[in-house]
């Protein structure tokens, strides 16, 4: 029921080390991060999309889970729009705010920077399940134990907290405190549910140690993470795409970075 | 570490839990040796979670609380021996550790240092013990109580350890469920010979296992010894824990007559469900009058619960009618309860949800006590007269000043009944209210509810308590298996 921890194997790369995805979005995430042009931004969203439909994201692509992109980075592009700083020929202003042909060209750059980066980082966290995340963590990564495991509990509780929000709203109106307006009740019931998380938190605590963990001998892995040919392949293909569209970027001249 | 059973040995030990006055256990004297069974009685709140969690090593530091004495398994001190014992809790949704069922029954093992080869093999081994006949990709948020139940003990099975402690285990179980994991532990028990804790409130659960009880309270060990020889010999101490006899249902009143009162909450063709547009059940008709008894029954995950929250006006019904008739719906515009407003609520239906922690608001007992009506409006003298004496009889007077999420499984149970109570609505919806209730506790709270009916209350209860079926008279609205794998 919860919307983080839930598995799916049924999407493509889903068996797929995670660090190997992380990794993967990396070079891109920081190449468009550091640069302002619109090429380079370009063309990493239409070889994202090349690449993400030819692995089998097509239906997902489309679906309802990425409407929360489609939708924000259009609204970012408007805000900048109309606030980007002015230059060239301004073709419609209301007291602050002001169409120019400079905020028309940021407004686009800002939409496809902000969908290059965000599509293939969210498009692939949607295949990581958080417990294959904590075995390519502490095991292809080397992190320590009770740091990844610790991260994990919290997001199995931070997942539960869905289905612990619904309950306290039913509780709440049973103990006729679920009167006044809607803000003071969201915030009273978040404050509950905070109260409970840290009593759910202890009581996990307390059951990990209950089977053994903590203690002083060495910890296994029931699954092994593999770091082998497809992981270095979906890492390759990250590379490739951020050179790619750096290289386009400078071809045609238009490549521009941040403190340039 | 040794192999084997482990040996279990505590030397005039106590704890106090931070934060309160009194000790918590005391001046416990025991030896267990390896490969005991040993069933650990005691009433609600007497320290029996508190000694298990002692020997599990999980108790924590000096900032948890103070410990006197000594705790020992194999002769190390119980913290320096965890892996030694495995231990299952008191509530079985809260130790879920990883989001998939075969992962989870993995940490335990993985946590020991258990060779990953080795590991899938165990995982198989103790699933099949407990029979969760389940993939094991399957999410664990999606298991029913009964599930969770047995997934908690098969992670604590694949671990192998040298003593089993295990938390009223059967508490959240149907019937059948109950036997099913009780012959699974007494498999593994035969075929590994571990030491085993077992804490119950009722015998004859774990009667033909056992060897040895052992009776804890007030200055420590009250009684110790054999089962028969104890539960033969030492009546007075029994009685007094409140150690559910076998075959021997505590005394109470005769139950007030059937409800002839008039029509209060009429439900026609009700569907229930948890998530608008996903029915769990269809096609309910019942009736509840003024001053009835009605146990809702069923197996684990049938949708109980879900019914229950609907019959309470918290949710909404996804086809069909629930109606308030009578008295029950003088005053309020809308015949439907999930239209009324929360404070309309608190003197009509009053709810018991099935895990306490979701209903706990306050930071101490009494101001909890209190919630309900101070949203009336009561005067201040007669409210806290009010609570007084409800905290009184459930026992918890003692705790007034304690936070309510720092109080034992069955102490938490009757508070959570008491806040119900408190505001004195006319049709009561309990979600197991007997549950973790030693006799005596169990006896008060089926007075307390028959008293409540004589005045015209009427109460709806989920359970699987049988004895408390009989003992309030109830009318049976069972609901029968209808799909497989639909969770609670
Ligand atoms: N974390 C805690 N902090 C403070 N007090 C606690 C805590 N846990 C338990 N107690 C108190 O210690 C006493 C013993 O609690 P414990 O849970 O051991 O009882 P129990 O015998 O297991 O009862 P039950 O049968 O109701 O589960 C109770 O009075 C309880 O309120
Ligand atoms: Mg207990």
């Amino acid at each position: 029921m919860s919307v983080i921890g839930a598995v799916r194997p049924d999407l493509p790369l889903a068996h797929v080390n995670p660090v190997a995805k992380l990794a993967a979005t990396l070079p891109l995430a920081i190449a468009l991060v550091l640069t302002l042009d619109p090429v380079s931004a370009a063309v990493a969203l239409v070889l994202e999309l090349l690449v993400l439909v030819a692995v089998g994201f097509g239906p997902l692509l489309r679906s309802k889970r990425l409407l929360p992109i489609w939708i924000a980075a259009p609204l970012t592009g408007l805000s900048m729009l109309l606030y980007g700083e002015a230059s060239g020929e301004v073709h419609w202003s209301f007291g602050l705010a002001a169409i120019s042909d400079g905020s028309i060209a940021i407004a686009l750059t800002t939409v496809l920077r902000v969908l290059a980066i965000a599509l293939p980082g969210v498009v692939l966290f949607l295949t990581i399940d958080p417990t294959d995340l904590a075995d390519g963590l502490a095991q292809t990564l080397r992190l320590p134990d009770r740091f990844v495991l610790g991260a994990l509990a919290a997001l199995r509780l931070a997942g539960g907290l869905v289905d612990d929000w619904r309950m306290l709203a039913l509780a709440r109106r049973a103990r006729g405190v679920a009167d006044g307006g809607p803000v003071v009740r969201f915030v009273r019931q978040a404050f509950a549910l905070l109260v409970l998380a840290v009593r759910r938190g202890g009581t996990l605590a307390t059951a990990m140690e209950g089977r053994g963990f903590g203690g002083s001998g060495e910890r296994t892995w029931a699954r092994t993470a593999h770091f082998g040919r497809v992981e270095w392949l979906v890492v390759a293909v990250g590379c490739a795409v951020a050179a790619l569209a750096v290289a386009v970027s400078v071809a045609v001249g238009s490549w521009n970075v941040i403190w340039a | 570490m040794p192999a084997g059973p482990a040996r279990i040995e505590a030397r005039g030990w106590g704890w106090r839990h931070a934060g309160r006055r009194r000790s918590a256990v005391r001046d416990v004297d025991l030896v267990i040796e390896p490969g005991e069974r040993v069933l650990l009685l005691g009433a609600s709140g007497s320290g029996k979670s508190t000694l298990l969690h002692g020997l599990a090593g999980v108790l924590g530091g000096s900032e948890e609380g103070e410990a006197s004495g000594r705790l020992l398994v194999d002769g190390r001190d119980a913290a320096d021996a965890r892996g030694r014992t495995g231990l299952v809790l008191q509530d079985p949704g809260a130790q879920l550790v990883m989001s998939r069922l075969g992962d989870d029954v993995a940490f335990g093992a993985e946590n020991l240092g258990v060779p990953p080869g080795e590991i899938a093999g165990r995982v198989r081994e103790a699933l099949d013990a407990v029979g969760l006949d389940l993939p094991l990709d399957r999410p664990t948020s999606a298991l029913s109580g009964g599930q969770q139940q047995r997934l908690a003990l098969a992670g604590v099975l694949a671990m192998r350890p040298g003593a089993l402690l295990l938390d009223e285990p059967t508490a959240n179980l149907d019937p059948d469920g109950v036997a099913e994991v009780r012959d699974a532990v007494a498999r593994v028990l035969d075929a590994t010979g571990a030491t085993l804790v077992v804490i119950e409130h009722r015998v004859d659960v774990w009667a033909s296992i056992v060897q040895r009880v052992v009776v804890l309270g007030d200055g420590g060990v009250l009684a110790d010894g054999p089962t028969e020889r104890v539960l033969a010999d030492e009546a007075g101490v029994l009685a007094a824990a409140g150690v559910w006899l076998p075959g021997r249902t505590p005394e109470t009143a005769p139950p007030p007559a059937a409800g002839t009162g008039p029509e209060l909450l009429v439900a026609e063709g009700l569907s229930v469900a948890r998530v608008a547009g996903q029915p769990l059940r269809g096609g309910i008709d019942l009736t509840v009058s003024a001053g009835d008894a009605l146990a809702i029954t069923g197996p684990n995950g049938v949708g109980k619960s879900t019914l229950a929250l609907t019959l309470a006006g918290l949710l909404r019904p996804d086809a069909g009618t629930l109606e308030a008739r009578g008295p029950l719906a003088a005053g309020v515009r809308h015949p439907e309860p999930i239209r009324w407003k929360p404070r309309d609520l608190l003197t009509r239906i009053g709810t018991v949800f099935q895990s306490p922690a979701h209903q706990f608001l306050r930071a101490t007992v009494r101001e909890e006590l209190e919630l309900g009506p101070r949203a009336l409006r009561q005067p201040p003298a007669e409210r806290e007269a009010r609570a007084e004496g409800i905290l009184e009889r459930l026992g918890l007077l003692r705790l007034a000043e304690a936070n309510p999420f720092t109080l034992s499984g069955g102490e938490q149970r009757r508070l959570s009944v008491a806040t119900a109570i408190a505001t004195a609505p006319q049709v009561l919806v309990l979600d197991e209210p007997t549950f973790g209730q030693d006799a005596n506790t169990w006896a008060v709270l089926v007075e307390l509810l028959a008293e409540l009916r004589a005045a015209g209350t009427s109460v709806v209860a989920v359970t699987h308590d049988r004895e408390f079926v009989r003992a309030t008279g109830s009318r049976e609205h069972r609901l029968a298996a209808a799909r497989s794998g639909v969770p609670a």
